[in-house]
């Protein structure tokens, strides 16, 4: 099928502007019939002279998005049409600001790299969740809603590691954008999330520097370029960039979180990096990339969490040794269980200007003091532990706000009237400890 | 409408009531029965009792070769337990129900779907679908958009990509899988009365025709009482380990 005019009917939608020409689809705005939604038709390109790879990717894309869950984070799939007669795909059209209009103002401020980053990083997440890796993240694939969030756009290079992967068949070389691909999709690796991590940290490094990453070489540190870049952002883009998919960041969840709590991310020499590789590392790294082995990719997200963050709640105006002990031993058996968490120490104080006795600063640093005090005797890595003081007169609703933004995957806390209501309102689970009682 | 595929049932009781079960929650509306209704296991006349009501209410039910073995037609390539089993068995069916197994046809064709024990390229040399190779002379032998079989234990699906060579899937159990009508595939359901990856769990697929889209599942059952009836039987231990191990 050629790129129909608009105006036309197909299957009762009535197509209006063309809003896109692309090498394998045409996306149209539908004036018709009026529902919910603002909707849009693509169309892949078939017919003589065009790519069959196109009918394989509009396949896979309806397939893909027809396996997600309704989210905000990526298009809803209302119709589709058959594949040999009138194939063409009826989604939800995402208001919003293209990722490419900010790559085009950049370089940005960090804290609004961070900003996009996050939410897209949430997004990612949110996707790979569902056993569903992007491969094609690019700045014209990234939608911001007005509410802030990220929706990514065209599934058509995309795999479902629970559905046959059609491309595979298809495609001898790797397809995708080179700016964003990484290195293991280059060598064929089409079921490993972490590529997309490498796409984000690409879509980083623009925003943060206005420069493209080259293929061929590792990229200047965003400092040597930008030097307004503080290291924790550079260590977080770099960290994404990294070669060998398993020295990335561990999934999009971790991402997200860093890009969210800078004070937390844990620098390496990678943060304070002030030039590329020099001649000779180059030249070891080319020499190893003639055997470049991608690493292997983890299991499908089923058997396996992304790294989770347990949050553990602290009122650090209580002197309940007893308590504080019991909470402790819950974390212990969490951390036990699950080798690869992350501990959040939180605790919820009143707003600054609620309180007239001490300074900001003052006051923020003595609650840290005793958040570390209190998790010390965890004897746990340095990094394996966060810690954050929420401003908030209502510390139900901050943690869960923390628990939302920050996919937590369980809540550790004290018993009373806001563990009820974070009991009743958390998206995870979450844990009431009490002190034992005393005999 | 849903379609319930059975495969290598094997006078498992205990696992086909568990998938019937478990397909009738799911709505399945019809059902087949795609060969080895016995062989192996310890009830082969309640098996054959309860795929005969089935097919008297219009079920499709093909013949597998522990089927033709246990009628008496010959069949090589048989191990010994195997053989011990249709002796057994042989002795056990009542001439109603070798006459049942006598009438079954080795495929059948419905609309595009084309239900068959082995390889379609010829179903009465029950050649093994193990790989690529064979997946392509099944699909290369019909026009059928999807060929449901059995034969093989374990499940898989096979799907014609680019130049119409069939690649394999190995199917997560419970994810549905659009089978569009332009492409062939070939969908091994696995078997329910005797799986042999390490998983006691009984197989079978659900596929839902009007959306063009299979499910392949795992259903736990009672796989110690009919490891038990085979001890009790006299039967190789073995086909009674082989229940309890899943292997």
């Amino acid at each position: 099928m050629l790129a129909p005019e608009p105006g036309i009917e197909i299957d009762g939608f009535r197509l209006g502007e063309r809003m896109h020409v692309g090498s394998m689809a045409s996306i149209y705005r539908l004036e018709g019939p009026k529902g919910p939604l603002p909707l849009v038709m693509k169309i892949p390109r078939l017919g003589a002279g065009e790519r069959s790879a196109n009918v394989v990717s509009f396949e896979q894309c309806r397939m893909v998005l027809g396996a997600l869950s309704q989210s905000p984070h990526y298009p809803t799939l209302i119709a589709y049409g058959d594949v040999e007669t009138t194939p063409y795909l009826v989604m939800e059209y995402i208001e919003g600001t293209r990722l490419d209009t900010w790559i085009e103002r950049a370089p940005l401020a960090p804290q609004e790299t961070a900003r996009l980053g996050h939410a897209l990083a949430l997004a990612l997440h949110e996707v790979h969740r569902q056993d569903v890796i992007h491969l094609d993240l690019k700045a014209t694939n990234v939608i911001y809603r007005a509410s802030g969030e990220a929706a990514l756009i065209d599934f058509g290079l995309s795999c479902h590691r629970h559905l046959p992967d059609l491309l595979a068949a298809e495609f001898h070389t790797p397809v995708g954008n080179w700016v964003y691909m990484a290195p293991e999709q280059i060598a064929g690796e089409r079921c490993d999330p972490r590529s997309d991590l490498f796409a984000l940290g690409a879509l980083l490094y623009q925003l943060a520097t206005g420069k493209r990453r080259r293929l061929y070489r590792d990229p200047p540190p965003p400092r040597a370029l930008v030097a307004a870049t503080p290291p924790w952002l550079q260590e977080v883009i770099l960290h994404c960039l990294e070669i060998d998919a398993a020295a990335r960041c561990a999934s999009a969840a971790q991402a997200a979180f860093d890009l969210a709590n800078p004070g937390q991310v844990a620098l390496t020499e990678r943060a304070e990096r002030a030039s590329r590789a020099g001649i000779v590392k180059l030249g070891r790294h080319w020499l190893k990339a003639r055997n470049f082995a991608p690493s292997a990719p983890p299991p499908p997200a089923t058997d396996v969490a992304p790294l989770p963050v347990i949050v553990v709640a602290i009122a650090t105006h209580e002197t309940d040794e007893p308590f504080f002990e019991a909470l402790r031993s819950a974390t212990r058996r969490r951390v036990a269980a699950d080798g690869g968490c992350r501990i959040a120490c939180i605790t919820v104080v009143p707003p600054a200007a609620a309180l007239s006795d001490d300074t900001p600063t003052g006051r923020h640093i003595k609650q840290l003091v005793s958040l570390r005090r209190w998790a010390k005797p965890l004897g746990l890595p340095e990094e394996r532990l966060t810690y954050h003081v929420l401003e908030s007169d209502q510390p139900a609703v901050a943690l869960l706000d923390y628990a939302a933004v920050n996919e937590v995957e369980e809540i550790l806390m004290g018993p009373g009237k806001e563990a009820a209501q974070v009991v009743a309102q958390a998206p995870c689970s979450v844990t009431v400890v009490r002190a034992a009682p005393l005999s | 409408m849903k379609l319930a595929l059975f495969a290598d049932i094997h006078s498992n009781l205990e696992a086909l009531t568990a998938c019937l079960d478990h397909a009738a929650a799911l709505g399945a509306a019809r059902y087949a029965f795609l060969g080895d209704l016995v062989g192996y296991g310890a009830d082969p006349v309640a098996v054959l009792e309860l795929i005969e009501s089935h097919a008297a209410r219009g079920a499709i039910v093909v013949l597998g070769n522990h089927d033709a073995a246990a009628i008496g037609r010959p069949v090589h390539g048989m191990n010994l337990q195997a053989l011990t089993a249709i002796a057994w068995t042989r002795k056990r069916l009542p001439k109603r129900q070798v006459d049942f197994l006598g009438a079954l046809p080795l495929s059948v064709r419905e609309d595009d779907r084309l239900y068959v024990h082995a390889s379609a390229a010829a179903p009465e040399r029950w050649t093994y679908v193990t790989g690529p190779r064979q997946a392509a002379q099944s699909i290369g032998a019909t026009d059928a958009s999807v060929i449901f079989c059995g034969h093989v234990h374990e499940q898989k699906l096979y799907y014609t990509g680019a130049g119409g060579y069939p690649m394999p899937f190995q199917p997560v159990p419970g994810t549905p899988i659009p089978t569009a009508r332009h492409r062939q595939w070939l969908a091994i359901v696995g078997s329910a009365g005797q799986p042999r990856d390490r998983n006691t769990a009984a197989c079978y697929a659900l596929a839902d025709l009007a959306r063009a889209r299979i499910t392949f599942f795992r259903v736990p059952y009672d796989h110690g009482t009919a490891a038990q009836k085979i001890r009790a039987a006299g039967l190789p231990e073995r086909l009674a380990r082989r229940l309890e191990r899943g292997s």
